[in-house]
């Protein structure tokens, strides 16, 4: 896992402009309307804005695809559902909608940078405040996880080379117990080495 | 200790097993991280990570490193099983699954910190069931059925499929959370909590 960047794709079209924030409203907005819309006409407007907002943003089609990829046999599957239950015309809204849900998330993902992206949500997340996290901590806990996840990649890695060594392959226990023990004992010693900072104070 | 805002502070501890929790779900999920039967049938470990997390750390500790998890998703880095990641993972019809995860594993934790010193491996099972399938499946089939607008039974017909990878995933919990807090105590919520208030560190 050295491929921590994201789906982002650099551009300076409209959409890479706005900000992250409205895109995220707009996206809302937008899926609201899409679970809103009765008819397959409806619904091929809808696909055609997808579409021209695509052109917009001039990502290349494979970038596009990427995004819509993970639902395709959700899609093949619900469609043949659909048919059998509901008819030809609601298997098409429905599939219709759920691939323009998903490619509308898309392009939002595609032109807003990842750490553009982190900061709105960040400011969506200011309630837990309450529990006592301020907002300092809340970015050191966000920044904290996305170097972790090497770090437990890592680990993963040893311990399968350990399990090797020891035969014992096919043991799920044998993989899972003794990465969770490493990574607790990595977080608890991270965990001294930060208030060793200073960071309780 | 000065005051009182001190003590309900989160403590740094607490936010390094967090992040490290939210990092060991998104590895549990990596391709090849551990296949059980070769590599012909890509079972990922993501669910049973949100088990354990809230096995662990307990009820909001562990809802919060999946709150991590999912905004570094929303931001688009590709921390999903499978390396799935982006803003689609919500706007699809299995966004609630996701959205699931964070009661799934509060209630999971919930049930486990009910469990006292030693929480029995049953009793951990239960606590996986009940959060990590039946919380979890509450959410997710409701607005799969919204999303896609079929009727909640063959949203749940659809969903039926899942089952079995989960039941296996909530055992495999049972048992490695057990082995964990076998070798390691302060793995289990009752433990932690009470040293963090006797104050030692």
């Amino acid at each position: 896992m050295n491929d921590l960047s994201g789906a982002y794709v650099p551009g300076s079209s409209p959409l890479h402009r706005l900000p992250a924030g409205a895109k995220l409203a707009g996206l809302a907005v937008a899926c609201t309307v899409l679970v809103l819309l009765p008819s397959p006409a409806a619904l091929g407007g809808a696909a055609v804005v997808v579409a021209g907002l695509y052109a917009v943003s001039r990502v290349s089609p494979a970038a596009a695809w990427a995004q819509v990829r993970p639902v395709r046999y959700f899609v093949v599957a619900l469609f043949g559902l659909q048919w059998v239950f509901v008819g030809l015309e609601g298997a098409a809204v429905t599939s219709l909608r759920v691939l323009l849900a998903v490619a509308l998330a898309g392009v939002v993902t595609l032109t807003t940078r990842t750490s553009a992206m982190m900061a709105a949500l960040e400011r969506c997340l200011r309630p837990v405040r309450l529990v006592g996290l301020d907002p300092f901590r809340l970015s050191l806990l966000l920044s904290l996880t996305v170097r972790s996840v090497p770090v437990i990649a890592a680990l993963a890695v040893r311990v399968r080379e350990a399990q090797r060594a020891r035969g014992v392959e096919r043991s799920l226990r044998a993989f899972a117990v003794p990465l969770v023990v490493s990574s607790l004992r990595h977080a608890d010693a991270l965990g001294e080495a930060l208030s060793a900072r200073g960071l309780d104070d | 200790m000065k005051d009182e805002g001190k003590q309900r502070r989160f403590p740094t501890g607490d936010l390094a097993r967090v992040a490290v929790f939210a990092a060991l779900i998104a590895v549990l999920g990596l391709p090849g991280s551990f296949n059980v039967f070769g590599n012909a049938t890509p079972i990922t470990l993501q669910t049973a990570g949100v088990m354990l997390a809230g096995a662990i750390l307990g009820s909001w500790r562990g809802a919060l490193a999946v709150a991590v998890l999912l905004v570094l998703v929303a931001a688009g880095l590709p921390l999903l099983a499978g390396g799935r990641g982006g803003l689609g993972a919500f706007t699809a019809p299995s966004a609630g699954f996701l959205l699931g995860w964070l009661p799934g594993a509060a209630v999971t934790g919930w049930l486990v910190e009910r469990a006292g010193r030693s929480p029995r491996l049953a009793h951990l099972l239960v606590a996986s069931l009940v959060g990590g399938i039946a919380v979890v499946y509450l959410v997710g089939i409701p607005v799969q059925a919204m999303v896609t607008g079929v009727s909640l039974s063959s949203a749940a017909l659809l969903t039926l499929a899942f089952l079995p990878g989960d039941l296996t995933k909530a055992v495999v919990t049972a048992f490695v959370a057990k082995g964990v807090q076998r070798s390691y105590p302060d793995a289990v919520p009752a433990v932690h909590r009470e040293r963090l208030r006797t104050g030692e560190r």
